[in-house]
This record gives structure tokens, sequence and C-alpha cells, in this order.
């Protein structure tokens, strides 16, 4: 499996979803720099997180204008994977291929910290190595990961099973204390209508190194590495 | 001279004392000059002759440290220190302040901090791989202090998260004597190829002088010489002096830089920090023994009629000045275009020895490089020994029940836990943290192998006030001690000498006295200072801080694999202190938080044992004997312990010796100590005797509560709430 990541200025996530995905798939991921105008062939594009444009402006908005995202979105629209974390899901959600925005948390201020998630679906690439229903520990580090949608479009999300992740507690529960940053519905990621792209405020990519502390983010890559073989 | 130079307006004495020089220095650079300075050039004097660029209060003084060892690639002078980690990496780091700007406008001042000490590692070639802080802040009681820690969090967290370095530790405590003049140091540690070093002094008389990275603006003019005076009422009206900082410009730059790096094109590199554009230029030029010329309306501005005074003067952050290969100019004007950040050739490297500036066509300052810097004055000034305090015998020592005690001390605002600050830094970014913040030293794994560093700060500003030796020696070897705990070898240390007004002899004295108890304490535990930051004139309306020289060390660890955290791990597993416990009550968090004196000497700094005691529990942890570390310090061994348990939240039970007063035994502060546990005693206890290493088992791991043998107990998730409520309560009020 061959993955792309594209780099914005102002990306700075970039080398541990590489080094994830790399342990998970045993062959180095490309960097693409955002200006360069031809994207390579991949199995899965990746937006990594970080600052893209210092989140000036508006977290995102000027990395979703960036030219390169027009060839992203017309390989997501032919079903090629994209993964947005972090500012990658605020880039692919400025850039329309997700519903919804990012907004501040609700604490107004910026949270690094570990976090559990409960898997919603197993129906997707990302996500099939793990069950339905299973929690998982892994950090988040952002001050702009308030998931906002309108309640028609929530309902949907939610009515197609597309609810990837949601903020629990240790034993699994949809608790207000375990939704720091305040998201609607304690969505942490969600899938667009193909299922092929998924935007996520967490970072499984820094819980797959047990040095590191913790592993629960290996079965994401693991998907991956066994979905796009 | 120049008879164009001539035509500016000489500057006048009034000029110069307003610029924070004394009539006898303006007479000096009117001696250098051979006539009177003119506007421009007496503000570079000025600024150069700062106390914050030529140390002229400090520099006789630090001269005593020890900088050189088998490890040590750069000593102090350059941008940061260097040091050989092995296998042809070197380690580059510094720690420095930003205590006036940040008290001043918290947020700025303390980003730009951060962006500072950024520069000065990635402009020798390294990239940044871990940041980490040293705050001190007022009483929490004072009107200003919960803003002040807001603004300071805030910014550090702004800055770090953006560049994408993940901020992995640090200290925070409060102090009266800081309402007025908190200290924000922040530290900085990059990893490079040990041959791939780059450094600053000027070479090759025609090649380019570049300017890159951020426009120049009015931001920070004459910041430096802000941060060599006193403050008063009126500071207020200092703000424009504090520089506003850009992170994702500083990213682009790190990159930009790096990449360029790869190349051969650069000669000479040096960030504009401190006196902007003038310290940079006449540090390059004064290294390489050369001068310089610049047109200063190549300079890229972002405000309109800047006038030479200013574009020298200027702290405008995010730039950095270069001396490339001049057949190298385009690829590395490429580069830059690429990260889009500003390039422009700006001068060129002369062999006349002089500064000359021009402004279109015209010369507005010509001065001789080298007297600017190498006389450049130096003051011994005069000081006075702190007295010396007695010693307070434990027996005298009002004794409180141990676990109510250590309910009020865990709770108390210095040992409280500052997860609030840490969580809103990014310590996980880069994918490389093995230990996070909240242990003895934040461990980060370096890429492509098992080799880790062990970085911490440490300083007891209470100790150095009551003892300014004691205390100096206590900082390097609790910082020392506490890299050992997660099982490193300590390499170096960055220092941060942060006093009051060293014109006042007992503050002089402070600094003097401080010195040569880090001294004796570097020599002891071989560990040279390859860096460091003195900020002086940390007084608000004559009334100084405790004096803080904060100590940033870095440790080495072969397998990050091998290193250990202080979290209790197993149930059963026996708990053993190493080194004596005499009981020192004098100048601890126990007689200050529990009754109200800050008073006594500090606690004896024994530099034999120290080492003795640290290197045997590196070994028993390198041997793999030991299941969790942790080093006792503020607070004594019951506080120690809580921390262990609090960690995983695993308790234990204790016992006390019958021939001690219980609240000497707990709570003392005696200097080189360890807590360790092991899964068996006996084979520990024999090589600590063997290695004349005074250790004891006080009791086992196990249950969910910290037990004293007959007396009471309290729940591991009792003492996590009280530890954890403290400082997120106070920020919501």
């Amino acid at each position: 499996m061959q993955a792309a990541i594209i780099l914005f200025p102002g990306s700075n996530r970039e080398q541990d979803v590489h080094d994830a995905l790399h342990r998970a798939t045993g062959k180095a991921p490309l960097k693409v720099w955002h200006r360069d105008t031809n994207l390579p062939k991949a199995d899965l594009i990746v937006i990594p997180g970080g600052f893209s444009y210092g989140d000036y402006l508006r977290c995102g908005a000027m990395a979703a204008h960036s030219p390169i995202m027009r060839e992203v979105k017309a390989r997501a629209d032919a079903g090629t994977p994209v993964l947005g974390i972090c500012n990658g899901f605020q880039i692919i959600t400025e850039a329309g291929l997700l519903p919804g925005v990012l907004l501040t948390n609700r604490t107004l201020r910026f949270h690094c910290k570990d976090v559990h998630l409960r898997v919603e679906t197993s129906q997707s690439v990302y996500t099939r190595r793990y069950n339905a229903g299973q929690v998982i520990r892994v950090p988040v580090a952002h001050h702009d990961g308030n998931y906002f949608a309108d309640k028609d479009t929530l309902d949907r999300l939610e009515g197609e099973s597309r609810v990837a992740f949601r903020y629990c507690s240790e034993a699994g529960e949809l608790v207000d204390q375990a939704n720091d940053n305040g998201s609607a519905r304690a969505i942490a990621g969600i899938l667009n209508e193909g299922r092929n792209v998924l935007g996520l405020m967490p970072h499984p990519e820094d819980a797959t190194d047990p040095l590191l502390g913790g592993t629960d983010g290996q079965g994401f890559f693991a998907s991956l590495a066994e979905a796009l073989a | 001279m120049s008879p164009d130079t001539g035509a500016e307006a000489a500057a006048t004495l009034d000029q110069a004392r307003q610029f924070g020089l004394s009539e006898e220095e303006f007479t000096r650079a009117c001696r250098i000059m051979g006539r009177t300075p003119n506007f421009t050039e007496l503000g570079i004097f000025s600024v150069m002759w700062s106390e914050h660029c030529s140390y002229k209060s400090s520099k006789v003084w630090l001269k005593q440290l020890p900088t050189t060892g088998a490890r040590v690639i750069c000593g102090p002078g350059e941008n940061a220190g260097v040091i050989d980690i092995g296998d042809g990496d070197a380690a580059i780091f510094k720690m420095e302040s930003h205590n006036h700007p940040s008290f001043i406008e918290p947020y700025q001042g303390a980003a730009t901090g951060v962006g500072g000490i950024l520069r000065d590692v990635f402009t020798m070639g390294a990239r940044p791989i871990a940041n980490l802080n040293a705050l001190r802040f007022g009483s929490p009681d004072h009107p200003k202090t919960r803003h002040l820690i807001d603004g300071v969090v805030r910014g550090i967290g702004g800055y770090g998260n953006c560049v994408g370095v993940p901020t992995v530790g640090g200290e925070c405590n409060f102090h009266a004597s800081y309402n007025g003049n908190i200290l924000v140091n922040a530290m900085t540690v990059g990893l490079a190829r040990a041959d791939r070093i780059f450094y600053s002094a000027a070479a090759g008389p025609g090649n380019p002088v570049i300017y890159v990275g951020a426009k120049t603006g009015r931001d920070g003019i004459h910041g430096a010489t802000m941060a060599s005076a006193e403050f008063s009422e009126d500071n207020e009206s200092k703000r424009p002096t504090v520089q506003v900082g850009d992170p994702f410009t500083e990213k682009l730059l790190i990159e930009a830089c790096l990449e360029l790096m790869e190349s051969d094109a650069i000669v000479a590199i040096q960030d504009m920090g401190a006196a902007g554009l003038t310290s940079s230029s006449v540090e390059m030029a004064g290294k390489g023994g050369l001068g310089i010329e610049l047109a200063l309306d190549q300079v890229p501005m972002r405000e309109e009629k800047m006038s030479p005074y200013e574009i020298m003067l200027s702290e405008s952050q995010e730039r950095m000045l270069m001396i490339l290969k001049p057949e190298r100019q385009e690829l590395a004007r490429k580069i830059f275009d690429k990260w889009e950040l500003d390039f422009a050739v700006i001068g060129r490297v002369t062999d006349s020895g002089r500064l000359v500036l021009t402004m279109n066509g015209r010369t507005v300052a010509d001065m001789p490089v080298g007297p600017l810097v190498t006389e450049a004055p130096l003051y011994e000034r005069p000081w006075t020994p702190a007295p010396a305090l007695p010693e307070i015998a434990a027996k005298s020592v009002e004794a409180r029940e141990p676990i109510a005690a250590l309910k009020a001390l865990i709770a108390c605002p210095d040992l409280a836990s500052k997860r609030w600050i840490w969580e809103q830094y990014d310590h996980l970014v880069m994918g490389h943290t093995v230990q996070r913040p909240g242990g003895d030293a934040a461990v980060v794994r370096l890429p492509g192998g098992k080799k880790a560093l062990a970085l911490a700060t440490d300083c007891t500003p209470r100790y150095c006030a009551a003892d300014p030796k004691r205390g100096g020696a206590q900082a390097v070897a609790e910082n020392w001690r506490n890299l050992t705990a997660v099982g490193a070898l300590p390499l170096a240390i960055t220092d941060n000498m942060n006093f009051g007004n060293p014109e006042r002899p007992e503050i002089m004295g402070q600094f003097a006295q401080s010195i040569d108890g880090m001294r004796e304490a570097c020599i002891a535990l071989d560990y040279p200072v390859v860096s460091g930051n003195v900020s002086l004139y940390n007084e608000t309306n004559g009334s100084g801080i405790l004096p803080t020289p904060a100590i940033g060390g870095v440790g080495l660890i072969d397998d990050a694999a091998k290193s250990v955290s202080l979290g209790f791990k197993r149930d059963g597993e026996i708990i053993v202190v190493v080194g004596q416990t005499k009981g020192w009550l004098g100048q601890s968090l126990y007689l200050r938080e529990l009754l109200g004196r800050e008073d006594g000497a500090p606690p004896p700094v024994d530099l034999k044992a120290e080492r003795r005691n640290g290197d045997f529990v590196r070994a028993q942890i390198r041997a793999g004997a030991v299941s969790a570390c942790h080093d006792v310090s503020d607070g004594g061994l019951l506080v120690a312990l809580a921390e262990m348990a609090m960690a995983s939240g695993i308790g234990a039970t204790l016992s006390a010796p019958q021939d001690q007063p219980p609240h000497a035994f707990w709570f003392g502060e005696d200097q080189a100590r360890y807590v360790l546990t092991c899964r068996s005693a006996d084979a520990l206890l024999q090589a600590a005797q063997k290695a004349d290493v005074p250790a004891r088992v006080v009791g086992k791991a196990g249950g969910a509560a910290l037990t004293l043998a007959g007396g009471n107990a309290i729940s591991v998730a009792e003492l996590k709430r009280l530890n954890e409520a403290w400082l997120p309560a106070y920020m919501a009020q």
C-alpha cells in the first residue's frame, strides 16, 4: 500500500503519521508538498495534523483553498481513501469533503491528553480491525476540536452510521465529562457517504508504540494496511 | 570617520543616560569612536553594552564555571551549547529568560521567549525536538497572578504548539517575591549531526550578508535595554518594547533553514534576538575579526519611514542573518521562496573591521567592531555574603500528624499538580515522548534508534535565598538527580541566572555565592555548563526576587525501554529509600506551609554522597533491578511516596524508624535521596552496602491507599483529588 501525506506550510504531525503507517504497512509513505501540482498515485491520501498557515483566519480555511485540494477532492470522489487528522480534519471540512465544522474547544483552551474513544462502526477501511463499541485510548492535541453541525446533518450522520468515533469514559459511557471539547453528540470522527473519507480530531498515530504510552491506535493502521494491501 | 556620518547630529550625555549608559560608559564610547557618536551609533553602543548583551556585571563570575569536558563540543559563547551524545549525534540546547516582557504582556512575552530560544538552537543546525520551561509567579493571592499564569501558559502553548515542538517538561512555583517580577525561562533542546554544526563567525570578505525571515517593524525597540533595568510603577507604559511573535513564520523559518543547511551554502548564521540586527551583525563580524557593511534601505520592512536607529534596534521576531557563499546565493533564495519567506541581500563582509551602515547611499554609522565587543565595560561589582541562618533542630519543630500534614502539602500551590498547565502544551507532537510531563524528567527518544534524552529544569529559590552557595549547588544536584532517577547519565547543563539588581552588594553576593555552589556541584558531578543566560535587575520598586539560578539539564539513555518512571508498578513490590534521612526541616515546605515559617539553613549538599548515591541508582536501573524511581525533593519523603502512588493509582503501606521524630523523617528535605521499588530488596540492599550507599526499606507497594504503620491512612484517589484540585479551581475563580 502506498500512502501520500500532503504537507502545507505549518503541518507538523506528518512524521508521526508517517512512522505509524510505515510501521503498519512496511512501506514509507510519500510526502507531497502542497504546491506540487502532480499528486502521485496513492492508495491513501493523508492530510496530517498541525497548524497549516498558522491557523490564521480560521483553522484549515487557507489550506482548503490550496490548488492541490481540488485534486484531493477528485480522488476522494473517485473512491480513494482520504484521511484528515486534527488540522487535516479541519481542512477537509473546510474543503467540503465532510459536513460540519470544528469550533474552538468549549474550555477555550488547548487540550493535550489521552482520551477514550468508542469505535462506533467497524464498517470502514479505517476501523475494520476494531469492533463496534470497542473503547480505545489515544491522545488529542487541539484547540479547535469542537465538532458542530446542524441537527439534520447530525441525524443523518448517525442514521447512516457515519459517526466513526465518539469521546467516552474509560468504560465506554457517553458522559459529558469525557467530551472535553464540547463536540456535538460527542463526535470525534466522521465518515463521508462513500465511507472512504475520514476526519478525526484525536491522534491514533501517537498511540502505536508501546514505549510512547499505548498501542490502541495500532488497530487503525492495521485496518488500513489490511484493507488497502 | 566618514564626513557624512559626522553630519548626523552628535548624541548627548542625556540621550546616553536615557539609553541606560552611565556617564563613564558614554565617555568610553566617545573615546573608542574618536568623536561623539551620533544617535544611531549611540543606540548601538547602548544595546551592545547593556547588561543583557554584554554580561558586564556577571562575566567575571561566570568564568568560574566549568565549561569543558569529554562530551562538550561547544561551550558558552555561541548561540547555544553543543554536546556529543554518541553515534555522530549532537544535542544542542540552551535556556533563556523572557521575564520582563512576560510581566508586561504575558502572552507575547512568553511566546516570543519560546520563539527566541528555538532560534538559538536551530541556528546552529539542530532540529528542535523538545521545549521545557521554568516559571515563577507571585503569590496566588496577588491580584495579578492569575492573569499572568493564564497569559504565560497560553503564550508558551500558542507558540510551541504551532511550531510543532513538544513542550515536555518544566517547573512552576509561587512566591510573593515574584509579585512584581515573574520569571519565564524557556529551554529548547535540538538534535544535529556532530559534524554539521553551524557557527556565527563571519568569514570571507566580499561574501554577501543575507537577511531572511519576517519583516522588520518597530516592535521591541530597546528590549535589551529594558531587560537591563529595574521595573517601576510605570512599566505598563513599556508595552511597546515587547515583541510580537508569529509562530507560523518561525515554523517556516525552521524548515527553510534546515533545508538550506543540508547544502554547503552557509558560511555563518546567527539569529536576530535581543538587540536584533545590531547584535547579530556585530557578533558575526566580531567573532570573525572582520567588518560588515549593511545597506539598511535593503532590509525588508513592514512599516514606513523607519529610521536607521529603529531598524538597527528593532527586536521584531523570526529573523535571521546569514553569510553565504556567493555561488550558493541563488540556491538559498529558491529555498526561502518555497517557504514564502523574505530573502534579501543587505550587505557584505569586509576586512575593514568596521560596522558601516548606509541608508539610501548615505553613511549613517561607521564604528569599529572590535572595541564594541572587546572593550565593553566589565564590572567587578562589590558584594557581601549572605548571612548564615541557624540550623533548626527537628525536635524544636512542632510535630503534626503525618497524613494530615501530607494532605496540606500535596495541595499547596508549589506541590499541587501542574497538569492544568502542561495539558495546554502539545507534549506529544513528533511522536517521541517516552516520559511525559509530571515525572522527574521528560524522556524523548531520538529518531531511528533506541537512544533517548532525559531533560529537566530545576531550582529551589528558597534555598538559594537562605544560603546562595548551598542553593546553587542544590539546584545543580537536584537536576542531576532528576535525570538519574529516570536512568539517564547526566551530561551537561544550561543555566538561567535570575537575580535582582547587581548594583546592590547583597544581590551581587547572592550571584557570586550561587555561582560558587554551582561550580562545586558541576565539578563534583562531572556536569559542565555549556550555555546560559543571565537576567539581572529582576526587581520592582527596589524589591528583589528570590535568587533563582534555574538549571536545565540533558542526560543520555542508551535504551529508552530501560528508563523507569515514578509510578508504583505492582502490588507487593518493596519500597527502598536510598540516601540518608536525617530529617532536615530548615527551609522545608513542611515548615513553610504548615507552620508559616520561612527560616533556617537549607539542607546541606554533600556532593560526594550525591554522586555515590546517584551512580548507584543509575547502575541499578540499568541492570533492570528497579521498577520505579523518584527523587526526594520538595516536601520530603512522604510527598515523594504520595507522588509515586498518585502516578499509578497503586498505594503502599509504610513505616518510619523508631529513632526519629516522624515529622522529620517524613518531611525533612535531606538531599541525595531517591525512592526505588524492586521485587526483592535483598540483592539491592547488599549492593548498596557494598557501594557504601545508605539504603533502607520503608514499605511495600499495594492496595488503594497510603497506610502508615500504626497510624492513619489516606486513599490514593483522595490524594489525587487534593493534588489536582488546586490549580484548576484557582484559575477558574
